[in-house]
C-alpha cells in the first residue's frame, strides 16, 4: 500500500504536471474541489506554491463535520447527556460546537460519548450493554453512507433493539447544484470528490456538467491525484469542452460500486437537508426508508426540531460556498482558532478554515 | 535480590492470601507492610531504600541538580514493546537525559485500583527493576494509595527524578540557533501508534511496538564527548512536531524539516494513514531530538550510531532565522508548508 501511496507523493510526478499545466494555460481560471480531504491535501502539500498563479483554487462544502446543522448538534448532545443513552460517532464529530456546547463537553460531564472507527463497532457497543441504548450519530457523504445503511441492516438482522441512528449524510450532486445556480458563482470548473464517485459512478456529474456546460473531473486525494485533476480541468477549459473526466480511474468505474449503491437505496431515501452555514438544499440528505424506520433516533427519542443560532462572526457559508477564503474572515486565527472554534470549518481536518490555519503561512500574531 | 528474568516470574505474595490488591494494601498496615517487604524491597534493593524513614536521606552531590516528576495513565498497561512500569522509568530518565544530567535517584507513587490483579502489579514492579537496574537509577523512595474500584484505572505511577548536570553543559531550548542542525535517533510515531493499534484491536501485517527506551548511556557518551550541544528534548506527547514548536518559539529561531529524511517505519506509515494521523504528531518514548552546531553534526552522529538506541540516526532538518517561531516542512514533492502545534488532543492516555 505504501509503496503504491509514494507514486502519488513522487516530486518528479508533480514537476511534469506544474509543467504541463503552464504550457496549457493562457487564462485565469477558478476552480472548485468539492471534498473537504481534497482541501486538506491541497493545505498540506501546499500545492498553490506550485501551480501558476492564474489557477485559483477555492474549496467547496465537502467537509460533512462542517455542513452538519447545528440544530443536529444540539439533539446529539441532548442525547449524549442521558443516562440511559450511549452516543457513538467519528472522531471528528466530537469536537463541532453546538449552539451550547460539543459532544467532548459532554463526555467530559459523564454523558457516554464513544467514537469509533466504523459504524459496525457501535452495533457491537449496542450488543454488550443491552441495558443501554446505543445512538449511532451517522455523519457523511455517498462514501460512509453505505457504511451506515449496512449497520441498520445488521441491526434488523441481528434482531437489536437498542440500537439507533441519528442520520446526517449529504448527497453531493445536489450541492453542486446549488452552488452553480448561485448566480454569484465564480467556479470555473469542479474537482468531484473520488471516493464519493466510487460509490456512485459518474452518471449524476455526466447530467450536471451537460446542463451547466461546466467540466466536472472526478480526482484522488493524493498530491499527484490533484494535481493530475487540475490538468485535465485546465485542458477541458481551454478547449471550452464541458464534460466529465474521470482523473481516478485506479478507484473509480463508471457504474460506481452497484452493492453499495443497492443497500444505500434500501436503507436511505433522498430529503430535503439544511446545510450549516448555507441553507436547506432540496433532497440533498438522506433519511431511513420505511422499512428501517424504527432505527430513527430522532424518532425513538422524539427530539425537538428546534432552530439555534450561528456566531454572528463566522462567515462558514460563504466559506464553504468558495465565495471567501478563510483568512478573509475577520475572526479566522484571532477569534476563532482550532481550539476555540466558532465554526465547524475550524474543527474538522478536513475543514478549510483549520487546514488554513495549520498549514499555511498567515500572519497570525 | 535483583531480578532476575529467568527466575522472577512468580509474584512473591501467596496467592492463598489475596490475588487482587484490596484497599488495605494502601492502608499503612499489615497488608501494605507485606507488600513493601515482599514486593518492593527484594525487588527495588538499595541502601536508601532500607533506610526506613520517612524519607530517603541521600548524600551530597557536587554540582548543578536536575529534578523532573512525570505521571504515569497509559491505557493499555501492557502494550507491544512494554508496559506502563518500563515507561514511567524510562520516561523519568529520558527527562533528566534531555537536561544534560546523569539520572541518579526515582521515586515511586503508585495508585492502585481496588480489586487489580497482584500478578499484574508484580509483572510491573519487575520491569520497573530491570527498567531501573539497566539505565543505571535507584529507587530510593515510593508510595502506594488504594482507591475503590471504578474510581481509578488498573494502576497510575507518579516518578519523580533526581540527576546531576555534567559539568561543562549547557543545554536549553533557548539555546538552538541559525545553522544548527536537527538530528533524531530513530523512527518516529511507534509508541503512540503500539498504543492506539493495542486499545482500538486494529492489527497489521507486523506488530508495532512502542520505542521506550533509556536514552542516557548514549546521551551521556555524546555530552562528555561533545558538550558544545545546544538543545536535546525527548518527542514524547505531541510528538516532533510539538517539541520543535516549542523549542521554535523558547529560541525565536525557525526550524525546517525535510519530509524526505523522517525516518518512518511502514507499519506506522501505514497505520496513520488507516487512522487519518499523522506520524509528527505522535508519541515517542526513545526518541530525542539534538540540536547542535552543523559542523559538529556527523561526530556526534557517528557517536549515536554506535549505540543500538542511535543506530539510525540522521540529520532531519536545520535551524534558521527566516521565520522566527515557525516550524517549516519541505514536502516531498517539493513545496513548503507549516507544520504547527497540534489543537486539542490527538490520542489521550497515550503515557
Amino acid at each position: 500500500m505504501l509503496k503504491h501511496l509514494d507514486e502519488y507523493r513522487d516530486k518528479r510526478l508533480a514537476e511534469n504536471l506544474v509543467r504541463s499545466i503552464e504550457s496549457t494555460l493562457t487564462r485565469p481560471w477558478t476552480i472548485m474541489e468539492i471534498c473537504g480531504g481534497q482541501t486538506h491535501s491541497i493545505m498540506r502539500y501546499n500545492l498553490q506554491e506550485l501551480l501558476p498563479n492564474e489557477i485559483s483554487l477555492i474549496h467547496g462544502p465537502g467537509c460533512p463535520v462542517c455542513v452538519t446543522p447545528i440544530e443536529l448538534i444540539d439533539q446529539a448532545v441532548e442525547l449524549g447527556r442521558q443516562t440511559d443513552v450511549i452516543l457513538v460517532s467519528f472522531g471528528d464529530m466530537l469536537r463541532v460546537p453546538g449552539s451550547k456546547e460539543d459532544l467532548l463537553s459532554v463526555k467530559a460531564q459523564g454523558g457516554e460519548v464513544k467514537m469509533v472507527y466504523a459504524p459496525l463497532d457501535a452495533l457491537e457497543i449496542a450488543e454488550k450493554n443491552p441495558e443501554k441504548e446505543v445512538v449511532f450519530f451517522g455523519v457523511g457523504f455517498e462514501t460512509t453512507a453505505p457504511a451506515v445503511a449496512l449497520a441498520v441492516k445488521q441491526a434488523q438482522i441481528r434482531g437489536l433493539e437498542n440500537f439507533s441512528v441519528l442520520v446526517s449524510h449529504v448527497l453531493v450532486p445536489p450541492a453542486i447544484k446549488a452552488l452553480l445556480e448561485d448566480k454569484q458563482n465564480r467556479i470555473d470548473g469542479f474537482l468531484a470528490a473520488g471516493h464519493v464517485c466510487t460509490i456512485m459512478g459518474t452518471a449524476e456529474y455526466i447530467s450536471l456538467a451537460e446542463s451547466y456546460q461546466i467540466p466536472i473531473v472526478v480526482t484522488g486525494f493524493e498530491p499527484v491525484d490533484i494535481l493530475l485533476g487540475i490538468q485535465k480541468c485546465i485542458i477541458l477549459l481551454e478547449q471550452n469542452h464541458p464534460g466529465v473526466e474521470n482523473a481516478y480511474p485506479r478507484s473509480v468505474k463508471p457504474e460506481g460500486n452497484p452493492a453499495a449503491k443497492k443497500i444505500l437505496k434500501e436503507v436511505f431515501t433522498p430529503v430535503d437537508r439544511r446545510w450549516r452555514g448555507i441553507g436547506t438544499i432540496p433532497q440533498s440528505g438522506l433519511k431511513l426508508t420505511a422499512a428501517y424506520q424504527k432505527f430513527d433516533a430522532s424518532a425513538r427519542f422524539r427530539l425537538q426540531h428546534t432552530t439555534a443560532e450561528e456566531p454572528e462572526l463566522c462567515l462558514a457559508g460563504e466559506i464553504l460556498t468558495g465565495r471567501k477564503k478563510p483568512p478573509d474572515c475577520p475572526a479566522f486565527g484571532n477569534q476563532c482558532k482550532p481550539d476555540n472554534p466558532l465554526g465547524a470549518p475550524m474543527v474538522s481536518s478536513e475543514g478549510a478554515c483549520a487546514a488554513y490555519y495549520r498549514y499555511q503561512k498567515t500572519d497570525r500574531s | 535480590m535483583n531480578p532476575d528474568p529467568k527466575q522472577g516470574l512468580q509474584c512473591p505474595i501467596p496467592k492463598s492470601d489475596y490475588k487482587n490488591v484490596l484497599l488495605a494494601h494502601g492502608g499503612g498496615g499489615k497488608l501494605t507492610k507485606q507488600l513493601i517487604d515482599q514486593m518492593f524491597y527484594p525487588c527495588f534493593e538499595n541502601v536508601f531504600l532500607r533506610q526506613g524513614h520517612d524519607g530517603s536521606i541521600l548524600p551530597p552531590i557536587e554540582g548543578k541538580l536536575a529534578m523532573t516528576t512525570d505521571s504515569f495513565v497509559v491505557d493499555p498497561i501492557f502494550f507491544p514493546g512494554g508496559d506502563i512500569g518500563e515507561l514511567a522509568v524510562n520516561g523519568t530518565v529520558n527527562d533528566l537525559t534531555c537536561c544534560g544530567a546523569e539520572a541518579l535517584y526515582i521515586s515511586l507513587a503508585f495508585i492502585l485500583e481496588e480489586g487489580f490483579p497482584l500478578d499484574d502489579l508484580w509483572k510491573i514492579v519487575q520491569s520497573i527493576a530491570l527498567s531501573a537496574n539497566r539505565a543505571g537509577i535507584k529507587i530510593v523512595t515510593g508510595d502506594t494509595k488504594v482507591v475503590e474500584k471504578g474510581k481509578g484505572d488498573k494502576i497510575y505511577i507518579n516518578t519523580t527524578g533526581i540527576g546531576r548536570i555534567l559539568p561543562g553543559l549547557d543545554i536549553a531550548p533557548q539555546h538552538c540557533r541559525e545553522g544548527d542542525a536537527v538530528i533524531i535517533n530513530g523512527t518516529i510515531g511507534d509508541h503512540g501508534i503500539a498504543i492506539m493499534t493495542e486499545r482500538e484491536g486494529l492489527t497489521f501485517e507486523s506488530t508495532i511496538k512502542s520505542d521506550t527506551l533509556a536514552l542516557n548511556t548514549m546521551m551521556l557518551e555524546v555530552f562528555r564527548k561533545k558538550p558544545g550541544i545546544h538543545v536535546v528534548r525527548d518527542p514524547t506527547r505531541g510528538g516532533v512536531a510539538s517539541a520543535l514548536n516549542e523549542i521554535c518559539l523558547s529560541s525565536d529561531t525557525g526550524i525546517r524539516l525535510v519530509e524526505e529524511k523522517l525516518p518512518i517505519n511502514d507499519g506506522v506509515r501505514g497505520a496513520c494513514e488507516v487512522m487519518g494521523l499523522d506520524p509528527l504528531y505522535v508519541a515517542n518514548e526513545g526518541k530525542v531530538l539534538v540540536i547542535l552546531p552543523e559542523n559538529e553534526a556527523d561526530e556526534v552522529l557517528s557517536i549515536m550510531r554506535a549505540f543500538d538506541a542511535g543506530s539510525q540516526s540522521r540529520i532531519i532538518g536545520s535551524v534558521n532565522g527566516k521565520h522566527p517561531g515557525i516550524l517549516h516542512m519541505q514536502t516531498t514533492i517539493g513545496s513548503t508548508r507549516i507544520v504547527d502545534m497540534i489543537s486539542g488532543e490527538q490520542l489521550p492516555r497515550i503515557c
